[in-house]
């Protein structure tokens, strides 16, 4: 079974490639990149005028299942990731129940491998049940298939456990996933601190409150000489926190989400839960750190934070809304804003939903080089479309960004050699 | 003048006509003993304030003066919305007095049928008539005047303008469509 | 002059004009409030469901007798908000309502927001009775009525609001209402009460009662909760005192004529001394009085205003 990708713009950052090129596929792989190539019996795909990349890569996603399947289930996740042009999910953990051992994490692989579009690389988490309190079975869970750890959705409260949790997690290679918030200093917050809240008589969260708890991760994994990933970074302190410590030679990377370099927390007004979301939409001046930071390599991922809620979950007061909006099916397009923008180059950009993930995590992806798994998106830079939440393939329809005008879409997303979506 | 407008009563004519309605006023009342003014918002009370001159010219009394403001009272909140609502002020009980209720214009009989309503919750007065410088017909409710300055066949279509100036009533128009 | 707006969601929507017309309607019904029988026929037939998710005696039992007066029939429902989203929801609610057919949602909420989520999904006018620490603007214009009537005009005044700047609703729709009447607007309370960027609201931002209240025309005192507000934001009630509350020392700062007024219920001896509370400048008792005018007029204004605006 074979692909030729005919005439497209094939741009691999992980390798350098930009260039008009045809691309064949060979039995789920990658086979070659070059002009005017030929194959005979293969299905011929016309890409002129198209960007062919690396399947992108969100290592953070919130697929719901086990236990959640009324938000979203590995199933109508993954059509959604094929949807937004990606080939490749990392899930968190905080499912139900918990994805802290072996069972629950090969149950969501062999799910996946048997019911889902694109591949789906577990999290597990760092702390049993996600409580902070025991260190989860890291070995187990790496032998079982969990690319990293974390507790996203909570931060580990205690010091120490989160001490223990990088030095444990080291010898296994395995990355720790920071969810940085100081919840003494969130407290009953619902949105951004500031004047928004002020006037929206809503109770505020300091962006000192994801400072000081990147700070204090970032720390301890220079201390323990141990990897970081600081996820959905929101603030300027904490991009400055990353930045400052790369350049001491910290092993921490990290990563910002579409919403954060997108919005700010004027998006809460007229009380939209569907922009209720932890971290809280923040101030212009958090949200061009963050552009800044993404520019400059400080912040090395683009991840959406996919977090479906039932429409229950978010029809309601504001206050006691759930937290989070889903994202697969709008990072593209928000992410070639940046390039427009001129915040980042197009290959820039695509290296951080590429090969800066993969290489972020350990996932042997992200890359068109001879001989990888054939996950290829296809994208239409130019075409515009209209955001329409109740059409979105994920189960749940928590966006704000409904009605927005977009531009650039995946039109082909290929896993393993096998076409998942077209459009 | 615009063509399509007719002058009813003109300044001369307003005051004759005051003039007589006082006179009937007292006549039938057997003076001021009682008896007290009460003008509809906003063009019934200037012409009380008129009515109450005279009387205290010809009587040398000057009897109570208030003014009632309908909005509260209307029927008809729904269709025209709502209006703004002006003070009523009557400093002086109504128990048992002889209300004389002035209104420039009478036609339809509900801003009259309001007017008494209005005067019902304030207090319970012998008895209530109405004055009114122009009676055009029309009536929708079974309302008269016990005094009038002057009979003006309409249709429904005409309206009648009565003009202030400084408060005094100068003139009486009818307006044609 | 016409009132255009469905709902009274907060004084930030109401323009100059809106609150005057307001403030004119409410004197023209502070008359009945006067008279032995206290009852107009203005609303007869409109329903007013009073939905209250907080206790709040004062003020629904003054929109209660704001609808009575107008003869609108008025029903009180009392709803208890939980923190968790199973069970009735708030639209499960507001169906229920419209499935009742009022004219009028007078509402209370903890929920900041929750009265302009059930205006989007009901026909009737919502009139927001206070919603969680964002607006109450029945109170605010209540308070706009009061000082008129004692001071003769609005513009130019300067007013020191002295509490918990940060939770307290009162403070917010004063200070749209005010700025936009042209009087000048003083916030003062404790560090940890002062919300970020009020200023950008037109106010001047005091944490010294002193300074706040000097020269003051009139003195607006909130009420404090220490039992609310989290014994983080207060070492004590008797420190508070000190600091931020209203004796007649400190009263002697403010202009020889200033008026004191307080939203009520008041904690006597903490945010406000007796002396001061029933002494000669309180007008505390004539917010209460001028609230019922002010609601009767919210009510009438809305029940007739153009229902193709909201």
């Amino acid at each position: 079974m074979s692909i030729l990708i005919k005439g497209g713009r094939v741009i691999d950052p992980a390798i350098g490639i930009d260039d008009t090129l045809d691309l064949l596929i060979n039995d789920g792989k990658i086979a070659k990149t070059g002009k005017n190539l030929d194959a005979a019996g293969a299905e011929v795909i016309d890409a002129a005028g198209k960007l062919v990349t690396p399947g992108l890569i969100d290592i953070h996603v919130h697929l719901r299942d086990p236990g959640y399947e009324y938000k979203e289930d590995i199933v109508s996740g993954t059509r959604a990731a094929a949807a937004g042009g990606f080939t490749s999910v990392a899930c968190m953990p905080n499912t139900n129940p918990v994805n802290d051992n072996k069972a629950v994490t090969l149950y969501i692989r062999n799910k996946a491998r048997e019911e889902g579009s694109v591949n789906v690389f577990p999290i597990g988490s760092i702390t049993k049940g996600l409580k902070g309190e025991t260190l989860s079975e890291m070995g187990d869970l790496k032998d079982a298939g969990c690319i990293a750890l974390s507790d996203d959705g909570k931060p580990v409260v205690n010091g120490e456990i989160m001490r223990r949790a990088l030095e444990y997690a080291k010898p296994f290679g395995l990355v720790l996933i920071s969810h940085a918030e100081e919840l003494s200093l969130v407290g009953e917050g619902v949105m951004n601190d500031g004047f928004v809240a002020t006037e929206l008589g809503l109770k505020g969260i300091p962006w000192v409150a994801e400072d000081a708890a990147t700070a204090r991760d970032v720390m301890l994994a220079e201390f323990t000489g141990s990897r970081l990933h600081v996820a959905h970074v929101s603030t300027k302190g904490s991009v400055e926190i990353v930045r400052a410590a790369k350049k001491r030679g910290v092993k921490v990377t990290c990563e910002a989400t579409p919403h954060h370099f997108t919005l700010t927390d004027e998006a809460v007004r007229g009380y939209d839960t569907n922009a209720k979301m932890n971290p809280p939409l923040r101030s212009a001046e958090d949200v061009a750190a963050v552009r800044q930071g993404l520019a400059d390599g400080t912040i090395d991922v683009i991840a959406t934070d996919h977090a479906p809620h039932h429409i229950d979950e978010k029809n309601v007061e504001f206050n006691v809304a759930m937290n989070g909006i889903v994202g697969l099916e709008t990072a593209l397009p928000l992410s070639l804003r940046l390039v427009a923008e001129g915040v980042l180059s197009l290959g820039d950009m695509l290296a951080k939903l590429t090969c800066a993930p993969a290489r972020t995590l350990g996932i042997p992806r992200g890359t068109l080089e001879s001989g990888a798994p054939a996950d290829v998106t296809i994208i239409d830079p130019e075409r515009s479309w209209t955001v329409e939440a109740a059409k979105l393939n994920s189960k749940s329809k928590n966006t704000p960004f409904d009605g927005w005008e977009m531009k650039g879409v995946a039109v082909c997303t290929i896993v393993g050699g096998k076409v998942v979506h077209q459009r | 003048m615009a063509r399509n407008e007719t002058i009813i009563l003109d300044c001369a004519g307003i005051n004759r006509a005051l003039t007589r309605i006082t006179h009937e006023i007292l006549e039938r009342n057997k003076g001021t003993s009682g008896l007290v003014l009460v003008g509809i918002r906003t063009g019934g009370d200037h012409l009380a304030r008129e009515l109450r001159e005279r009387i205290a010219d010809i009587e040398g009394v000057e009897i109570p003066l208030g003014t009632v403001d309908i909005t509260m009272y209307r029927d008809d909140l729904g269709s025209r919305g709502s209006l703004p609502i002006g003070k009523t002020d009557i400093p002086f009980p109504l128990d048992d007095q002889k209300v004389i209720l002035v209104d420039d214009v009478l036609f339809t009989g509900r801003t009259i049928r309001a007017a008494m309503d209005a005067l019902i919750d304030i207090g319970r007065p012998q008895s209530i008539q109405l004055a009114t410088l122009v009676d055009r017909g029309h009536r929708e409710l079974p309302i008269r005047a016990d005094y009038v300055g002057r009979n003006v066949p309409t249709s429904r279509e005409e309206s009648i303008q009565v003009n202030f100036d400084n408060n005094c009533p100068v003139e009486v128009r009818l307006v044609k469509p | 002059m016409s009132f255009r707006h469905k709902h009274i969601l907060g004084t930030e929507q109401l323009s100059k004009e809106d609150i005057e017309l307001i403030l004119d309607t409410a004197d023209s019904f502070k008359e009945i409030n006067s008279r032995e029988i206290k009852k107009v026929p203005t609303l007869r037939g409109k329903t007013i469901v009073n939905l209250f998710y907080e206790a709040s005696t004062r003020t629904r039992t003054s929109f209660e007798i704001a609808g009575k007066r107008l003869s609108a029939d008025t029903i009180n429902m009392t709803a208890s908000t939980s923190s968790v989203t199973k069970g009735e929801t708030l639209e499960d609610t507001a169906r229920n309502i419209e499935a009742m057919k009022p004219d009028i949602l007078v509402m209370r909420h903890s929920a900041s927001g929750a009265p302009h989520y059930l205006a989007e999904r009901i026909d009737c006018s919502v009139i927001n009775a206070g919603d969680g620490a964002h607006e109450h603007p029945s109170q605010a214009l209540l308070d706009l009525l009061t000082i008129r009537q004692h001071k003769g005009k609005l513009e130019g005044l300067t007013v020191a609001i002295v509490g918990d700047i940060s939770h307290s609703r009162v403070a917010r729709s004063d200070l749209y209402a005010m700025t936009k009447m042209g009087m000048r607007v003083r916030l003062c309370g404790p560090g940890t009460m002062v919300p970020p960027g009020i200023e950008k609201l037109g106010a001047e931002v005091f944490t010294n009662m002193d300074e706040a209240i000097r020269d003051a025309d009139v003195v607006m005192m909130l009420r404090i909760q220490l039992e609310r507000q989290g014994k983080t934001l207060l070492p004590s009630l008797r420190e508070y005192a000190r600091f931020y509350g209203l004796n007649p020392t400190r009263l002697a700062l403010a202009r020889k004529d200033a008026i004191v007024m307080h939203p009520g219920p008041m904690n006597r001896g903490v945010e406000i001394s007796s002396y001061v509370a029933d002494g000669e400048q309180s007008v505390i008792l004539g917010q209460v009085e001028n609230g019922v005018a002010v609601r009767m007029a919210l009510l009438y204004l809305v029940a007739g205003g153009d229902q193709s605006e909201a």
